[in-house]
């Protein structure tokens, strides 16, 4: 059975149809990435996955893990093993980054039937999963993402994806406002949490981050809809022709 | 505050002495205020000459006064001729029978909070045998204190026992003229609590942690008196995280406090009286005076409080900072939900030289709550080299709240320091859905913003007591979103 399975999903924002028939399969161990130009739909699909509620889905369904991922509220089908990567990654005044952190593994271990983390066994965890994406300690007693830079926010949201490990990760657009090194940090924290009992859903506007993240698959998203897919090197032949000859393409056939 | 052995002692008392034998008897006092009244509240008290003639000057200038209306609060009319006046034991008739009779909500929150079983019945008014188990853990109390001088007794026992003192420093901070609810404390308050540490003395334990049932038996016109002589330290803790019930809608109380020579007073509160339905009926009316002289060189008073409760808060814990050197602190949080209206905020008097103030005031409204902030900071001329750094923020929580903020500032000399920040933001959508999606359920992730949002002012309550107001808060924005 595939972990994740999208047939003919369509969703609205405000009366405006954004996805208009999504079909896709994703098995565990698997990462694909979605590319697209701007304005296809590719945040879209995964706010909808994670269940934002300004998103309407209007026909279709979505099976994760055997359950009726629609009818899950965000923060069941964040304990069931999903785990969004913010674009933006929201400022939290006031809130350390620890004490967030800990409320959240422990609300998805005691879901999952797990007894919470002691204060010791939680603080070991998380120094172990901020040597991996080489992060400063100093950022766990700052409020979460406050005053924090764009590379600092979108480490942090790989940071507490080491730590959450979930089963679907969906990253949505982590490689903007990254520079070079930056960006090869987090992809070596993703990489480094590939499995073969997780799967990843990699949002991407650019090929750049897919040289370092290297997908199984790739797939082209336009106008809502899925117009091209295959294996890493779609991403590579995008490169070239760029996302209007991928249209063009799609619309002379 | 009464300690427990002297509340049902003054029970018993006060019943035979007028020989009320029934509840019916007990109602038989008139309602309404006249100089009879207050003639009688004091021969019931037994008190002294100089108490009545405080409480009768008290009320004549009280006749002259008009009830302010400046507040950002709106209210109907109250008729102060339809207030029973002498605090005598409430009569079981108007009571609930039982818990089956009290408000399903308040009872809810009880649980949420883990209220122990028969103090719910206490909190809630329910007309039970008071058996209060606490009496020999009270008394061990009392005895631990008097071993290091300190004095801590009810209002009542202090006339009596120590009239020297009460007449020394009763009014001396807020006279009975002070304003039109602090004058009618004056005349005619019920009891309240007394507490003298002296000279040198370090208080061994937060007060009045022992007292919460029995502080409910007080009345609506309490009065607290606080004296830190000469290089003593006294931390007061003050009302109680359970939802208290009160048949009376108006409460009026004044708390005056005195820290002399190298003396500190730490004032923590928790208020949350009863707010009323969903609808906001039948909540309280808290129309509070609280003052704080810092009278010596080097004396601190530092005011921390939690309003989350009454329908109506009307509240200002000001310091007036005489000492040189002396330092005013000012922290607080106060929620309104529902239809609950808050104007609160403090009053930092500077007068002696390097005096400093510090407020943090953090105010969140929800529902169709309206939180105000009001604060004057007055730097007078002998004040040289004053400070004052001042923090009001405000969160909004739905469309329906409002909050306002209402600075003063006078500064009347050219070496002082005023520094004055203030931010108003809203729990976003974007905030509560990213910590969903890390399984954070809506309540908890709205609970968590607004503990960050208050972090300030709970770092300065004492431990416990911090654990229970985290918790309050909690259960106090309980469906506010979503």
């Amino acid at each position: 059975m595939s972990l994740l399975e999208i047939k003919n999903l369509h969703a609205t924002v405000a009366g405006r149809e954004i996805l208009k028939g999504i079909d896709l399969t994703v098995n565990a161990g698997e990462v694909h990435a979605i590319m697209g130009p701007n304005g296809s739909g590719k945040s879209t699909l995964a706010q909808v996955l994670s269940g934002r509620d300004v998103y309407q889905v209007t026909a279709g369904e979505v099976v994760y893990d055997g359950k009726d991922l629609l009818s899950l509220s965000p923060e069941d089908r964040a304990r069931e093993g999903i785990f969004m990567a913010f674009q933006y990654p929201v400022e939290i005044p006031g809130v350390s980054n620890l004490y967030f952190l800990k409320a959240a593994l422990n609300t998805v271990r005691k879901h999952q039937g797990q007894p919470d983390l002691d204060a010791m066994d939680f603080l070991a965890l998380v120094k172990e999963k901020m040597a991996l994406m080489e992060m400063d300690q100093a950022l766990l007693s700052r409020p979460v993402n406050t005053g924090f830079s764009g590379g600092e926010k979108k480490r942090n949201e790989i940071f507490q994806m080491a730590v959450l490990e979930p089963k679907l990760a969906i990253l949505d657009e982590t490689d903007s406002g990254l520079d070079i090194d930056a960006l090869k940090i987090v992809a070596n924290g993703v990489n480094s949490l590939r499995g073969p009992q997780r799967a990843m859903i990699v949002v991407t506007h650019y090929q750049r981050l897919l040289n370092y993240i290297v997908p199984d698959f790739v797939h082209v998203l336009a106008e809502g809809r899925i117009v091209k897919s295959g294996g890493k090197e779609l991403a590579l032949e995008l490169e070239e022709t760029g996302y209007v000859g991928i249209e063009e393409a799609v619309e002379r056939a | 505050m009464s300690t427990p052995a002297n509340t049902v002692e003054t029970f018993a008392n006060q019943e035979y002495k007028w020989g009320f034998v029934s509840d019916i008897a007990a109602d038989a006092i008139p309602a309404g205020l006249n100089e009879d009244v207050i003639r009688l509240i004091s021969h019931k008290k037994n008190e002294p000459e100089f108490m009545l003639d405080w409480r009768l000057k008290a009320y004549r200038h009280w006749l002259t006064m008009k009830e302010p209306e400046w507040a950002n609060v709106h209210y109907p009319a109250i008729d102060y001729q339809k207030i029973v006046y002498y605090a005598a034991p409430k009569t079981n008739v108007d009571r609930p029978k039982s818990l089956d009779e009290v408000d399903p909500e308040l009872l809810r929150t009880y649980e949420k909070l883990g209220i122990p079983l028969q103090e719910r019945e206490l909190l809630a008014g329910v007309a039970v045998d008071a058996v209060f188990d606490s009496v020999s853990v009270a008394t061990t109390f009392k005895g631990k204190l008097a071993e290091v001088g300190i004095i801590f007794c009810s209002f009542s026992e202090a006339v009596q026992d120590h009239p020297d003192l009460i007449k020394k420093y009763l009014g001396t901070v807020v006279p009975s003229s002070d304003n039109f609810f602090a004058a009618l404390n004056s005349a005619v308050f019920s009891d309240g609590s007394f507490c003298y540490v002296p000279r040198g003395v370090r208080c061994p334990m937060e007060l009045s942690t022992y007292f919460r049932i029995n502080a409910m038996n007080t009345g609506q016109f309490e009065r607290t008196l606080i004296i830190a002589d000469e290089g003593a330290y006294v931390s007061y803790l003050e009302g109680c995280t359970a939802p208290m019930r009160d048949t009376n809608q108006l409460h009026a109380a004044v708390v005056e406090l005195i820290a002399l020579d190298n003396a500190q007073i730490k004032y923590s509160t928790v208020q949350n009286w009863y707010p009323g339905d969903k609808q906001g009926r039948g909540g309280i009316y808290n129309f509070v005076t609280k003052r704080g002289a810092c009278r010596g060189v080097n004396s601190k008073i530092s005011w921390t409080q939690v309003e989350t409760g009454s329908a109506i808060t009307w509240k200002y814990p000001s310091c007036l900072l005489i000492g040189d050197n002396s330092v005013g602190e000012f922290y607080s949080v106060a929620l309104t939900n529902r239809y609950q209206q808050a104007d609160t905020g403090t009053k930092m008097i500077h007068i002696g030289k390097n005096t400093t103030s510090t407020i943090v005031s953090k105010g969140i409204s929800a529902g169709h709550g309206q939180n105000t902030y009001r604060g004057a900071v007055k730097i007078l001329k002998s004040a040289s080299h004053a400070r004052n750094y001042s923090q009001c923020d405000s969160m909004l929580l739905g469309d329906k709240c409002g909050a306002h903020t209402f600075p003063y500032l006078e500064v009347k000399n050219t070496s002082s320091q005023v520094e004055h920040e203030a931010s108003t933001s809203k729990i976003g959508e974007d905030q509560i859905f990213y910590c969903r999606q890390r399984g954070i359920s809506t309540e908890d992730a709205v609970s968590m913003i607004v503990h960050g949002f208050c972090k300030e002012v709970f770092r300065e309550l004492p431990m416990e007591f911090a654990v229970e107001a985290q918790k309050l808060l909690g259960v106090s924005l309980e469906g506010s979103v979503g």
